[in-house]
């Protein structure tokens, strides 16, 4: 029998199934049940881990997800690991491996343990900061070996196999926590009919029932528990949901709820009839009434060495006991501020181990439970506590003392007594984090000794969480609270079937208020008395920040780390709050409580992703083109999150080409043969009501009254500050019938734009927008070869005088309906061929057919890039940035000063800042060196000679180089640009190398326009 | 996550499903051409931010694509009403100031996130917001 | 007339037509018919769609002229013809869409715009900017819920039902015709995402396209 803790009978573990799993490298036995702590207890492991700060050893301390040292790495494969777990959270299961998060070289002979023992008292809050301070350029060094020291866990090297989920749901009332409270407002809540979800965190439902000695009904309440389950999750209207943590609690009933799936049953989930599931999952759930029933987390009482293996919470020895059959020790002493604390001296002496003596601060106790451990011979030591415990890898003695709570000080009648486990009671704190991630402030209660949610509007707390304890008090409360609830949501409870279990009242004599025990020495020079173990803070550290002039609970969570990381203050949150009020000579409310924040427990990153990751990351938009785009190996390019192609790589004798060389052979062939770009991308918007016309002179800075129909227009859109916003075509079809086209980007934006305008501003203009973006397939067909193809495939009349250049027409292209635009982006001679979506593949086909003689070339948005950049085409949101005016661009011709109507942005225009003259204007920089092609982004100044830091006048907003040119070239926004044509600017670049650069016209090809108007 | 009833729609829905677009009820001046730069400026660049209720522009942009109001509280997020365009809010921060009076309820005391926090303390913030 | 410009846009030979998801199908993965699949996916292709903008009262009688169904007034409803094969559905106070059979859709709305004559509204044709894609079987509602924020509970979302709504991360217009029948209608350029996001979200359950 290695498991020397593990008592003959008892628990709701399967003795019948034993299962194998290694700690730090050593294989043990546990049982079907077993938590992974409750194993380790079983077996007598008494070091988990080694402390942050002092590397001290330590073991397990509570039963639940307070948990402080227990945190260990999970996973017997590299692509498994998973850190933070707490051990008392953790199914066991065949073949579990897990290590100590802390401990270097490992948790029994410790590095910084030494360092801890030795340097304890001269390792103060701010310790690292004050002492590893100077030199600053040092500590990276010292970062690193503290890091290694302290250790965190780690996350896998490997790609993760399991997949996560999300899982939206809607409920009428969400019950967090499945104990006692949680239960009897369940029920009442199914009862009346409403989609009911209940959620607990631990393996089953029951809470604190499955440990409780009580009865309901007659029953045992473990037997009770199952019976409510049973009847509960054969409800339709009810979702119970075990394993499964509400860390969040968000505006309007918004809750995150963390499923644990399969994490009971193997390091990665399992499949399911050859299906895969969710190794956990994430439910987002809105509730239309939340019922907090989350219950308490005893508080440990603060006395020296109380972190010393051994030094446990009362409740969960009782738990251990109980649930798991697991005594943790042989010799118990017990040291208690309130009555129901010794039922975990009942529990330990029926396991028939020794309880050594409970010793209660409170002068007299004659509770029940305490008249009950009174009758079994128990020693019961008045008005006294645990001072100190004795030992280092695991409790020797403790050193008890009369003591004085109001003087806060030793009175004097030491004694120490042998035991090997010292479980300490101070009360119960309200688990109220949840309630304090809405913004809500905690309510302090004297009577309770705590904080206790304070008014969240579509929340009732019940139970525990609200500061009632006694189980018939508690069962009365939640029914009261379930009923208060539905009635807040318009169901109706049925009252007349008070569904209340019988419970037998219990006799309690109040608790006392005792936080820190005082020791003979004062606290500073006091063995080393912990508030929060998870971050070694002290009662000292806390004195001294205090001392130090942190009056601020929040300063002092700051300065020492009280309440810091997965621990979130469980344990040590109250405790450092009397403490500092202690110090400050304040009242705990006054000192008040720090902010806990989402997430009650930690989330494993997959799970807050969920299936967005890999292919599913982000959507894919694709033209209705693109499969034959990835037929002839297209390089992609993500716009927005369309997929557009970049370039078209050949493959010339075996070596694919590169970027550079495919762009030039497409930017060659659109200048000398023909060329083809989807274009489908481009935002369209179909725009129809007799107010048309006169809606786009608003929202456009030109002219739209006299545009007939069959024509184009290439149209500047600003925002009411006078910048330009997005540019585009737009085509009348018809006199009240528009069709108007948006960058790719700017689609939505536009779109929603025009409505604003619309619905806000003037609803009385009777015009209707609807986005045609997805319905037509745009292709564009430019070069001066253009015409001669299009004439093989369309019965559209091309001859120039009848279809010019900005005229739109209808007609069959490759025998399918058609409207044709004469537009050009690349200065060429083009056609853009709109098709419905559904028929844009067979045209493409054609096309390419009809166009191989003619050496028809796909081309990329690089190509487009370049090939719009030589004839100085802006693209909104690359050469501008919101803070470039149609001036700026030198685009006055496409400005209507003298319209009748105050366009968006025109008032702009005249005010100071943007009529100045010295404002950045376009144009374009022609590098000195013909092969340089300058950096987009660059800065541009006049004087290279200046030293830093250099006057900025401007930057480069497109740079590419040319192959139609033979040079690089650029387009860029200089101050005063315009009136410096010829001069000569540097960019002085990061590696100390300064280009230099001539100001141009931005138009560096066919600056008259003669070739697009053939 | 707001749960937001869109006046459209009808119903409530998630707030994934709209966009903020700032402050409501701004008035674009009715002659543009004839204002001064000053007005022109306060339209163009000047917001409330108060510390309690805010009337909001929201679009329900992935839904019926309409824009409608909200009145919002910036200190507890709570939302007060939506109404649609052209309407005018029966909440505003008077409203509310009065009905609290009438209540006998104090109204929201200034910056404070921490608990306990002293009365003395919140005289000196005031004094230093002053 | 004349002041709107009417375009059939759908050829006769609909010879070498691809819908929004026919390069999704053709490349795969494409599960197999499966009988105890718990949800069925299909793509009703080449259907046609109308984008009907007005006021109610200006728009409802020549609706139900022309189509023979009522206009859905209430937010959030859709109408169908007895055959089920036609729908109207309301996206907005002034927004609608209709979904006929394919090829019916020009005729339609020319019938519309001679029935509604001077009044102001626009009827824009998107047939081929996006397919419906429906889904079926015992955990169809299921696999809804890993994608989308919208209520689909039987009392939230009841047969007749149609929402706009976000969807993975983008958004469908999601509607329940019938019983175990939900349509998708999405957009042509997220097709291919959400044809894998259905099938992803589906596959615990078991999953099959028909085609």
């Amino acid at each position: 029998m290695t498991q020397i803790h593990r008592s003959s009978r008892g628990g709701r573990i399967d003795r019948s199934r034993e299962l194998s799993f290694t700690f730090n490298g050593k294989r043990y036995t546990g049982y079907a049940g077993d938590t992974l702590a409750s194993a380790l207890l079983a077996n007598g492991v008494d070091i988990v881990n080694r402390s942050f700060k002092y590397s001290r050893p330590r073991g397990i301390v509570a039963a639940g997800p307070e948990e402080p040292n227990a945190v260990v790495q999970l996973g017997a494969s590299e692509a498994a690991q998973v850190p933070n777990v707490r051990a008392t959270q953790q199914a066991l299961y065949e073949g579990l491996v897990a290590r100590s998060t802390n401990g270097w070289p490992n948790v029994q002979r410790d590095m910084m343990g030494m360092i801890g023992k030795l340097g304890g008292s001269f390792m103060p809050p701010g310790f690292y900061y004050k002492t590893f301070m100077a030199p600053a350029s040092m500590w990276m060094t010292y970062e690193k070996y503290i890091r290694k020291s302290a250790g965190l866990g780690r996350s896998p090297l490997e790609s993760d196999p399991d997949i996560y989920d999300h899982l939206n749901q809607h409920c009428d009332v969400l019950v967090i926590g499945g104990g006692a409270a949680g239960l009897a407002a369940a029920r009442i809540a199914a009862d009346s009919g409403a989609r009911v979800m209940l959620c607990d965190e631990q393996e089953e439902l029951g809470g604190s029932l499955l440990d409780s000695r009580e009865a309901l009904d007659g029953l045992p309440a473990p037997e009770w528990v199952s019976q409510v389950v049973t009847e509960l999750s054969a409800r339709e209207n009810v979702e119970l949901l075990p394993r499964t943590t509400a860390n969040g609690y968000h505006d309007h009933n918004f809750v995150t709820l963390h499923e644990r799936r399969t994490e009971h049953l193997w390091d990665t989930a399992p499949a399911v009839n050859r299906r895969p599931q969710a190794r956990s999952r994430l439910h987002r759930v809105r509730a239309r009434h939340v019922i907090l029933a989350t219950g308490t987390h005893e508080r440990p009482l603060v006395y020296g060495n109380n972190d010393v293996p051994g030094n446990m919470v009362a409740g969960a020895v009782s738990t251990y006991i109980r649930r798991f059959g697991v005594v943790p020790g042989h010799k118990l002493v017990l040291s208690v501020s309130n009555d129901y604390a010794y039922r975990t001296a009942l529990d330990w002496h029926e396991s028939g181990r020794e309880v050594v003596a409970i010793v209660d601060a409170r002068a007299t106790s004659r509770g029940e439970l305490a008249e009950q451990a009174r009758a079994l011979g128990i020693r019961i030591i008045n008005q006294s506590a645990v001072i100190e415990a004795k030992g280092s890898d695991r409790v020797t003695a403790a050193r008890i003392a009369r003591i004085d709570l109001d003087a806060f000080c030793v009175l004097g009648h030491e004694k120490t007594l042998s035991c090997d486990t010292i479980a300490s009671s101070g009360g119960y704190s309200p688990v109220i984090h949840l309630s304090s991630h809405t913004g809500t402030r905690p309510v302090w209660r004297d009577d309770v000794l705590g904080f206790v949610p304070g008014d969240v509007k579509g929340m009732t707390s019940v139970g525990g969480v609200h500061g009632v304890f006694a189980l018939k008090a508690v069962l009365e409360h939640a029914a009261e609270g379930a009923r208060r609830a539905l009635d807040a949501i318009g169901f109706e409870s049925d009252s007349s079937a008070p569904k209340l279990p019988d419970v037998a009242e219990r006799r309690e004599e109040p608790a006392c208020a005792l936080f820190q025990v005082p020791h003979v020495k004062s606290a500073m020079r006091a063995p080393k008395q912990f508030v929060d173990l998870q971050n070694d803070v002290t009662a000292a550290g806390i004195e001294l920040a205090t001392r130090e002039g942190f009056e601020s609970i929040e300063h002092v969570k700051r300065y020492t780390a009280l309440g810091f990381g997965t621990d979130q203050g469980k344990l040590g949150n109250i405790n450092g709050m009397a403490v500092a009020a202690r110090c400050l000579k304040r009242s705990i409310p006054e000192v008040g409580t720090t902010v806990f924040r989402p997430n009650y427990t930690p989330v494993t990153f997959g799970a807050i992703v969920g299936r967005h990751c890999r292919d599913l990351f982000d959507p894919e938009r694709y033209t209705a083109l693109h499969a034959w785009h990835v037929e002839h190996g297209a390089e992609f390019e993500d716009v927005g999150q369309w997929k557009r192609p970049w370039y078209f790589p050949r493959t010339v004798n075996g070596k694919k080409e590169t970027m550079h060389e495919a762009v030039s052979r497409e930017s060659l062939a659109v200048r000398e043969k023909v060329g083809i770009l989807d274009a489908s991308t481009l935002g369209k918007i179909d725009i129809q009501g007799p107010d048309a016309r006169e809606f786009l002179g608003r929202v456009y800075t030109n002219k739209w009254a006299k545009l007939a129909p069959g024509r184009v227009r290439y149209g500047l859109m600003c925002k009411d500050d006078g910048m330009l916003m997005d540019d585009g075509t737009t085509s009348c079809l018809a006199e009240n019938h528009f069709l108007m086209t948006t960058t790719t980007g700017g689609a939505a934006g536009v779109m929603e734009w025009l409505e604003l305008w619309h619905q806000t501003e003037w609803p009385e203009l009777e015009v209707y927008f609807t986005s045609v973006t997805d319905h037509w397939a745009t292709m564009t067909v430019t070069g001066p070869e253009a015409r001669k193809l299009m004439s093989e495939v369309t019965d559209i009349d091309l001859s120039p005088d009848q279809f010019k250049f900005m005229d739109w027409r209808e007609g069959n292209v490759a025998g399918i309906p058609a409207r044709v635009f004469r537009i050009s982006f690349t200065g060429e001679l083009a056609y853009e061929i709109n098709v419905q979506a559904n028929y844009a593949m067979p045209v493409w086909k054609t096309l390419f057919e009809k166009g191989e003689k003619y050496g028809l070339t796909p081309y990329g948005t690089e190509t487009m890039h370049v090939l719009r950049a030589e004839k100085g085409l802006i693209i909104a949101g690359q050469d501008t940035d919101g803070s470039v005016t149609p001036e700026d661009l030198g685009m006055q011709w496409a400005v209507g000063y003298d319209k009748p109507f105050a366009w968006i942005g025109k008032r702009a225009l005249t005010r100071p800042d943007t009529a100045r003259t010295d404002r950045k204007q376009f144009v374009g920089l022609k590098p000195r060196d013909p092969e340089v092609v300058l950096e987009e982004g660059a800065q541009i100044v006049f004087d290279p000679e200046q030293s830093i830091p250099m006057t900025m006048v401007g930057h480069v907003t497109s740079s590419y180089y040319s192959p139609n040119l033979g040079h690089g070239f650029a387009l860029a926004v200089i101050k005063g640009g315009r009136d410096r044509l010829g001069q000569t600017v540097y960019l002085p670049m990061k590696d100390g190398v300064v280009h230099e650069a001539e100001i141009v016209s931005p138009v560096f090809i066919d600056p008259k326009g003669e070739r697009q108007n053939v | 996550m707001f749960h937001i009833y869109c006046p459209y729609c009808e119903e409530y829905r998630e707030e994934e499903e709209f966009h903020p677009r700032g402050q409501a009820h701004l008035q674009r001046p009715a002659d543009p051409e004839n204002c001064s730069d000053e007005q022109w400026g306060d339209y163009l660049f000047f917001r409330d931010n108060p510390r309690g209720i805010h009337h909001e522009l929201w679009v329900h942009s992935v839904g019926c694509r309409k824009f409608f109001n909200i009145t919002r509280h910036t200190a507890n997020y709570e939302i007060l009403e939506t109404y649609k365009m052209g309407e005018r809010p029966s909440i505003t921060a008077e409203t509310l100031a009065a009905d609290e009076r009438q209540s006998g309820v104090q109204t929201a005391s200034g910056g404070w996130q921490t608990v306990g926090a002293r009365p003395e303390d919140e005289a000196l913030n005031t004094e230093a917001r002053a | 007339m004349s002041e709107i410009r009417e375009f059939d846009c759908r050829p006769n030979d609909q010879t070498g037509a691809e819908s929004p998801l026919a390069w999704s199908l053709q490349r795969g993965p494409v599960p197999d018919a499966d009988t105890q699949a718990g949800v069925t996916l299909r793509e009703s292709a080449f259907m046609g769609h109308l984008i009907l903008r007005g006021g109610a009262i200006v728009l409802d009688e020549a609706v139900r002229e022309v189509l023979g169904i009522n206009l859905p007034a209430r937010p959030n409803t859709l109408t169908l013809d007895s055959t089920g094969e036609r729908s109207i559905q309301w996206l907005s106070p002034d927004e609608w869409l209709i979904v006929v059979p394919g090829g019916e859709e020009f005729a339609l709305e020319k019938a519309l715009r001679h029935a509604l004559g001077q009044a102001h509204f626009s009827l824009v044709n998107v047939s081929g900017g996006q397919t419906v894609i429906t889904l079926s079987g015992p955990k169809a509602r299921e696999t809804l819920k890993k994608s989308t924020p919208y209520d689909v509970h039987p009392s939230a979302f009841p047969v007749g039902k149609g929402v706009t709504t976000i969807f993975a991360k983008t958004s469908v217009t999601l509607r329940q015709p019938k019983a175990d029948c939900w349509e998708l209608i999405v957009r042509r350029s997220f097709a291919d995402y959400l044809y894998r996001w259905l099938l992803d979200a589906a596959a615990e359950f078991g999953v099959s396209v028909e085609r």
